[in-house]
């Protein structure tokens, strides 16, 4: 299942951590990597993609992704228009109900060396074929790392999501990805928060003790109930004498 | 008056009282001082309990106690009338048993693991000593209530062996072998007398050691195939009085083939050379060897031969005669006689054999199978289910071989039950001088036997059920009668008269059984109120109102099933499973539930070797333990997954889908409608496979030939993290609200994913600032990462608790080294993205994630969510801990706010404070709680909870309080005559009504 990557074209890359999100919106891929391309040495995978009416995956070359690493890490895409036959092929496995895959190669983002990123295999998703059809390749994809860089999943879907059997009728609308891309570290989980209930506590101890009222004593207070309650047991005990009747069912 | 006033007071005790779980009820009128001060609390506090009434102690609830699986056993013999067996287990428990009931008397429950592991249990008088863990403890405990005499912590060196040293008639000393030295303890106290050094000790391999009271103790020691070396001691002042090598190049280990007999005499048992042995060790020259052929026996082929001896006081010698085991039924009793061995008796068949003495007595033993060739024939004729098959024991007098009189005594061997594996005799003597004997037989199923003379059994244990890995809850069918009724609607009409004479027969056939109610309560109405038992058996099974009563299935690990009743705790029935491999997993699973009648429920057991991971089905009616007609599928692939599918075939059994190690489905049952609807659903059903090894997960789709394919891969890298556990949800759950109600009157929408898994993973590095806990949310079909979060400076063990749209966790924290509890709840939001249905394909948007953690004051061996409604149960060390969930809302605010306050939340506190009426066990101790089950009851305030492991509790929670029933103590006559004086009431005063304007219209 594994298979080797086919492409390294890499730089040296670190990944700040726990930065949670960092969209790149890439409506043309080609243009906006031309501008990052400049101000970067990105690492840059092939994601790939695969869409067969038996089911049985063949990945493409998509696009490729440019990982970007330093204070504010980001990933951008650069993907390729689908051609005439693709176009065809994909309407014809979105109607047999088929998947849309995709597939990245594993990468660690924290390598120093050039050789050190790739790791064996790959990470695969999907959406079904109709719900690309339908949402005219409008795709959000999210890579997710784990806590020291690796790549650990990606995920797809599509904006709407449903497949309610439209027709495309418009083969224009499946020429373009508008692909929503985002890179995702692992957020921290809060421990207790035991500074900020500490403090409330004082403030509230403090609200105490300014208010004199609440310092009164226990009968000081309750003297009404206590009055009344003694009334009440004594009228009630010598109009009746207590009797065990009422404690047999219990 | 009165009546109301004592009310109030209970319900203020109730209320005030936190600190006590166990509350009385007021007995009398207290004064009146104090009850103005109860009355007070009753109007401050308005909080609410859910503790038990004292009087409801063991009304809702039971447990068993068990001790485990029996390795040593001796009966209290110091006394002759003394009811008591002391077992030591390998649960590592150490337990007396009362003899007349089977009743735990006392029960001292060690470690788990090597560390509190018993190596050996002598007994001598009232004292019983003990080595654990390995040589490192000796212990030594009073056998009348159990207490500790004294504990000594021994040199450290891997245990062998130990013996009580007696001297002139008495024992005053215990001596224990270690792997390099010799140490002598005094009984009295522990105290050490002297420790040596044994000489060699890196070539020979020391093993046993023995003492026949004449002063010295012998050390045996082997170096395999070369020779034995025997050193003696002296018990004085451990001077080394002799040594010697003796050349045994047959010999590899002495407890496995060696006895010793009469005055230190040392025999072994060699099956290549098919001689005996014997070797003198006081004067230690060399071994005599004495072949079989020359005493005409002869040992059965691939049969290892083996000795059993018997000394009968440690401060004496032993007994000259001995067993000599030939073959797997086949035992002879051999004396040795100055230099001569001699047969006594030959046994065949003889299944077991044992020593046994009283006074100056001592008797064998002998288990043999009672008219062998019927036993052989039903073997034939009832392969499957062999018939019940009945073995004698009988006694022999050990001196001469000859069977004592009026000793025969019948086991009757349960047909669902295991082989016996040993016997342990209470021998005694009775007036008249003879003896007379009790047995405990333990079988395979590690049940204990106590048998009375002629074959009356006393008790029954069951100890399997120490080991309980698996259970569910299965509900109980309808009663006879409820089920005609229900026939008569699931059968296809014939026509206007036969369903006419068909209900007339089935309305008769109630009446009847109401008559024979009637009678029965009239019956049991004249009968004491003690006599009159509600005793559960199999006729009478039936499902009461409210559907508290269930059955219980529960799988051991040495693969007993078990059905108990829910309601009692009482065993219905039992089914041991031979060949079950020692680390086979298990999975239980409901296919058909007792709602489908006339079929009968079915539950499937997968037992998987955890191994080869080649797996078996065990198919099973869990109401009678049968075995079901319906033959499992063989499986001779490794089975990676199981997994339940919520539809059914024709006969209303779920299919159950087996994923091999080639990634083939196959389908149980897999009958032709099944098949077919397999192949329309197949593109709806997915599943996951994780392998943690790897830190792999991925999701299959199923293709219409059964087949699979791979649809999504996350792979989290080892080095860094490795995956601990994934949890799902339980597939039965219902979520009673869609959202929950803001302080704003807008309703938050839970996020609702029936296909979430969470993963919970530790990290590989361990230092206490670097570790950490991960904790991922993935939805199982598209393999979707919903959320990823990690605890730093969090260490294992992680429990986790998964149901509704929240997960709870609970985990080490390194750096402050407490406890701590995480909740994490998702929302999709203030509108839902598709109402009517949920599709995992269809869910773009991701939903939002709150999370809260809290201080745990105590450790946790088991969490599991109740399944009502709310509220996590999760288990103290020894307690159970129901905790509402309430208290575990990432959604409790900083500061109390309006809108909170209408929103019943609870302002955030760090720490999460065990109050003792969470406790649902009160002050009954559960040891070494190994998992929790909860089932729902058809009520819907009640849950049943069962807890497993040494021990089984099981009792009822309401996490929502019992708000559909009344109280126990409900005052129907109050009400009752309330609502008749009120009746009463308007009556006359409409006749006076009536009166009044009949007069005033005469005016």
């Amino acid at each position: 299942m594994a298979r080797v990557l086919t492409n390294n074209r890499a730089g040296v890359f670190c990944v700040w951590l726990f930065v949670s999100i960092n969209l790149v919106n890439s409506n043309n891929g080609r243009r906006a990597s031309d501008g990052l391309e400049a101000e970067f040495n990105g690492l840059s995978v092939p994601l790939e993609h695969s869409f067969e009416l038996d089911d049985v995956a063949k990945f493409q070359l998509r696009g490729s992704l440019m990982l970007k690493t330093g204070r504010e890490p980001s990933v951008s895409l650069n993907q390729n228009q689908l051609s005439e036959e693709d176009r065809t092929k994909l309407k014809e496995v979105a109607a047999v109900d088929g998947l849309y895959r995709i597939r990245v190669p594993r990468v660690f983002l924290q390598a120093d060396k050039q050789t050190e990123w790739q790791t064996e295999g790959h990470l695969t998703a999907f959406v079904r074929a109709c719900a690309m059809v339908e949402s005219h390749l409008s795709d959000v994809i999210t890579l997710h790392t784990d806590v020291s860089g690796y790549l650990i999943g990606v995920s797809i879907v599509t904006l709407p999501g449903a497949c309610r059997g439209i027709e495309v009728e418009d083969e224009v609308d499946l020429e373009v990805f508008n692909t929503t891309l985002s890179i995702m570290a692992p957020v921290n989980a809060p421990g207790p928060e035991t500074a900020l209930f500490i403090q409330r506590m004082e403030q509230e101890f403090e609200k105490k003790g300014k208010n004199p009222q609440e310092q009164k004593s226990f009968f000081a207070k309750y003297w009404y109930l206590i009055l009344g309650g003694a009334i009440f047991l004594m009228v009630s005990n010598s109009a009746q004498p207590p009797a065990g009747g009422g404690r047999e069912q219990s | 008056m009165a009546a109301i006033c004592l009310k109030v007071k209970e319900k203020t005790e109730v209320t005030t009282t936190y600190f006590l779980f166990l509350r009385k009820r007021s007995q009398t009128a207290a004064a009146m001082a104090k009850l103005i001060l109860l009355l007070l609390k009753c109007i401050l506090f308005c909080g609410t309990v859910y503790a038990v009434f004292e009087d409801q102690v063991g009304k809702f609830d039971w447990r068993q106690q068990y001790v485990g699986k029996v390795r040593f056993c001796h009966f209290d013999g110091h006394m002759q009338s003394s009811k008591k067996v002391l077992l030591a287990t390998e649960s590592n428990v150490f337990a007396a048993l009362n003899t007349r009931t089977g009743e735990v008397l006392w029960r001292h429950v060690d470690k788990t693991g090597p560390e509190g592991n018993i190596d050996a249990f002598l007994q001598n008088g009232q004292d019983s000593v003990l080595v654990v863990g390995n040589g490192r403890v000796l212990r030594s405990w009073e056998t009348n209530i159990g207490g500790l005499n004294w504990e000594v912590v021994l040199d450290s060196g891997s245990f062998q062996s130990t013996c009580l040293v007696g001297q002139q008639g008495t024992v005053k000393n215990v001596a224990v072998l270690k792997k390099t030295a010799i140490s002598l303890h005094y009984l009295s106290n522990g105290h050490q007398k002297w420790i040596e050094n044994l000489p060699d000790s890196d070539t020979v391999d020391y093993q046993t050691v023995y003492s026949g009271g004449n002063g010295e103790v012998y050390v045996l020691g082997v170096v395999p195939h070369s020779h034995i070396a025997v050193v003696a001691f002296s018990v004085d002042d451990g001077e080394i009085l002799k040594q010697s090598s003796v050349e045994a190049p047959w010999l590899s280990s002495i407890p496995e083939s060696c006895q010793i007999v009469d005055q230190e005499m040392l025999i072994c048992v060699d099956s290549t050379t098919m001689s005996l042995y014997t070797l003198d060790l006081t004067l230690q020259l060399q071994m005599n060897q004495i072949p079989l052929q020359s005493l005409e026996l002869e040992v059965d082929p691939d049969f290892r031969p083996s000795l059993v001896s018997h000394q009968p006081n440690p401060a004496k010698q032993p007994l000259s005669e001995f067993f000599l085991q030939l073959g797997p039924d086949r035992y002879v009793l051999l004396q040795f006689n100055s230099g001569q061995i001699v047969m006594l008796r030959d046994f065949k068949p003889a299944l077991l054999v044992s020593f046994a003495t009283t006074g100056e007595k001592t008797v064998a033993a002998v288990m043999s199978p009672k008219n062998k060739t019927v036993s052989i024939v039903f073997n034939v004729l009832y392969y499957v289910a062999p018939a019940t098959q009945a073995s004698t024991i009988n006694l022999y007098n050990a001196e001469t071989g000859r069977r004592l009189l009026d000793t025969t005594l019948i086991f009757t061997m349960d047909p669902n039950g295991g082989k016996p594996e040993r016997l342990n005799i209470q021998a005694f003597l009775k007036k008249d001088d003879s003896v007379g004997y009790r047995v405990m037989v333990q079988t395979k199923d590690h049940a204990l036997t106590f048998i009375q003379q002629p074959g009356r059994v006393l008790w029954t244990r069951e100890e399997a059920l120490s080991d309980v890995l698996t259970m569910e809850m299965v509900d109980l069918p309808l009663t006879g009668t409820q089920a005609e009724l229900e026939g008569e609607f699931g059968k296809k009409t014939d026509g206007l008269m036969s369903m006419v004479f068909k209900r007339l027969s089935s309305q008769l056939i109630l009446l009847q059984a109401w008559i024979a109610h009637l009678w029965k309560l009239f019956y049991d109405a004249r009968k004491p109120r003690s006599q009159v038992k509600s005793d559960i058996s199999m006729e009478n099974l039936s499902r009461d109102e409210f559907n508290l009563q269930k059955m219980m299935v529960m799988v051991t690990a040495s693969g007993k099933l078990f059905g108990i009743d829910s309601k009692t705790g009482g065993i219905l029935w039992k089914h041991y499973l031979e060949n079950i491999p020692s680390n086979a997993g298990f999975k239980l699973m409901v296919q058909r539930t007792t709602a489908h009648f006339p079929h009968p429920p079915q539950c499937t057991l997968l037992i998987k070797d955890k191994d080869t991971g080649l797996a078996s089905l065990h198919v099973f009616n869990p109401i009678f333990g049968k075995m079901s007609h319906v033959t499992p599928p063989a499986l001779p692939q490794p089975i990676l997954q199981s997994l339940m599918l919520p539809f059914m075939d024709q006969d209303y059994a779920k299919v159950l889908l087996l994923i091999d190690d080639q990634y083939k489905v196959s389908a149980f049952p897999s009958t032709k409608y099944v098949l077919q609807q397999l192949q329309e659903m197949a593109p709806t059903i997915f599943f996951f496979l994780v392998d943690s090894s790897q830190g792999r997960l991925s999701g299959y789709r199923l293709r219409t030939d059964l087949s699979t394919e791979q649809i999504w891969e996350v792979i989290l890298p080892t080095e860094i993290q490795k995956i601990v556990s994934v949890k799902g949800k339980r597939p039965n759950e219902h979520v009673h609200s869609q959202g929950r109600v803001m302080g704003d009157r807008s309703v938050l929408y839970k996020y609702l994913n029936p296909n979430l898994l969470a993963v919970v993973t530790e990290s590989t590095d361990l230092h206490q600032e670097r570790s950490f806990v991960g904790i991922m949310l993935i939805d199982g079909v598209t393999g979707r990462i919903i959320h990823e979060a990690v605890q730093r400076k969090a260490r294992g063990p992680v429990h986790v608790v998964h149901s509704e749209n929240w997960v709870v966790y609970e985990y080490w924290s390194t750096k402050s080294r407490r406890n701590e509890f995480s909740v994490i709840e998702l929302y999709e939001g203030m509108e839902l993205y598709n109402s009517t249905a949920f599709s995992s394909l269809d869910r773009p948007l991701v939903p939002q994630v709150l999370q809260q953690s809290y201080i745990f004051p105590s450790s946790i061996s088991t969490m599991e969510a109740t399944l009502t409604e709310k509220g996590i149960t999760s288990r103290h060390l020894l307690r159970i801990v129901s905790l509402p969930k309430m208290f575990l809302d990432p959604r409790r605010p900083e500061m109390a706010s309006e809108q909170s306050r209408e929103e019943n939340l609870i302002p955030y506190a760090p720490e999460l404070m065990i109050r003792t009426e969470w406790f649902i066990n009160y002050n009954q101790t559960i040891s070494r709680v190994r998992g929790i089950y909860t089932a729902p009851s058809g009520l819907e305030s009640t849950c049943l909870v069962v807890a497993y492991g040494l021990d089984i509790y099981h009792t009822r929670v309401y996490p929502s309080k019992q708000f559909d029933v009344l109280k126990d103590d409900y005052d129907y006559m109050l009400i009752s005559s309330v609502l008749l004086a009120l009746f009463f009431a308007t009556m006359i005063s409409k006749r006076l009504a009536e009166v009044k304007l009949l007069n005033r219209a005469w005016r």
